[in-house]
């Protein structure tokens, strides 16, 4: 296999990262609307906690985007 | 038509060279000029009056305020307000810089470069052990044994522990910079579908009004998240675990 096209599949299968990225997010915004719903009153509490864990399953995704990069372009 | 990483690219604007080395005036070094200048417009200018009923511009600074000191007093207790100034600064500072770095066709963003965050991760990892270090003196390293461990698996937990604590300053910056070359990459991508469809390009084009939208959420999460992880790191350094 040339080196070119082995780099494209590589850089593809990197952002398989973001599957995980995806249900970790989905799962925290889920949680996060199940409580809402049964203690209303309690939300705005949770929210900070609901954003940061929103942007740390975010960034675990970003990590396997920014691998793909360095892959491409090196 | 240009790459979607072409923005990220880093131009000389005033050529200098000390000792061998090239400290040359970029773009990246001019917008950080203008991010510092923004934020002590912004400050000075909205403080300048100092009226006990606040203007709608002296409220929003007094309301950066209170949410840094809320912030730093819930995650990191009492001892953490002397190091208030430091934690303001850096969400300011990221805040400041991911907002100009939003502006259509001017902006550049210089925290999608992995040597200003590692820079700024770098200093908060160096500065919590060192404050570590001087405060707990050797029990310092108890950082790294959790309570409650059963003794079998001590092999296991104090390696695990040593490695998640090494690399903290590599998943903070790669956060920060990850998160903005994502977003400005996809901006550019989708910009460059609206050109490629012609008539039909409304269609995407009405995405990036919303991807917008969202960047500028996740610009303003970004400076949280560095600033509350800080928060955290300086929580654990003050009174271990």
């Amino acid at each position: 296999m040339e080196v070119e096209a082995a780099k494209m599949i590589g850089a593809g299968i990197a952002c398989t990262a973001l599957i995980g990225a995806g249900i970790g997010i989905g799962n925290i915004f889920g949680s996060y609307v199940s409580a809402a719903i049964r203690n209303p009153a309690a939300a705005p509490q949770f929210f900070g906690n609901a954003m940061l864990g929103f942007a740390l399953a975010e960034a675990t995704g970003l990590f396997g985007l920014v691998i793909a990069f360095i892959i491409l372009f090196t | 038509m240009a790459s979607p990483l072409a923005q990220f690219e880093i131009k000389t604007l005033i050529p200098l060279k000390v000792a061998g080395y090239d400290i040359s005036f970029t773009n990246s070094a001019l917008f950080m000029a203008i991010t510092v200048v923004a934020i002590m417009f912004f400050m000075i200018a909205g403080m300048r009056k100092g009226a006990l009923v606040p203007s709608r511009w002296q409220l929003s600074v007094e309301m950066c305020y209170e949410f840094v000191a809320n912030m730093l007093h819930d995650t990191a207790g009492r001892e953490a307000r002397k190091y208030f100034p430091f934690i303001f600064t850096l969400f300011m500072f990221i805040l400041f810089a991911n907002l100009i770095g939003m502006l259509p066709y001017f902006g550049f963003t210089f925290t999608s470069h992995i040597a200003v965050t590692f820079a700024m991760a770098a200093f908060v990892f160096i500065g919590v052990t060192i404050i570590g270090l001087a405060k707990h003196g050797f029990k310092f390293f108890s950082l790294f044994l959790p309570h409650g461990t059963p003794w079998w698996l001590l092999w296991l937990i104090i390696p695990i522990e040593i490695i998640s604590y090494l690399s903290r300053p590599i998943s903070l910056s790669v956060r920060l910079f990850a998160n903005m070359v994502a977003g400005h990459t996809m901006l550019k991508v989708f910009g460059g579908f609206v050109v490629a469809l012609g008539v039909f390009g409304f269609a995407p084009f009405i995405f990036i009004i919303a991807l917008t939208g969202l960047e500028l959420l996740v610009a303003c999460l970004q400076a949280y998240v560095f600033a509350i992880l800080t928060c955290m790191y300086l929580n654990d350094a003050l009174h271990l675990h």
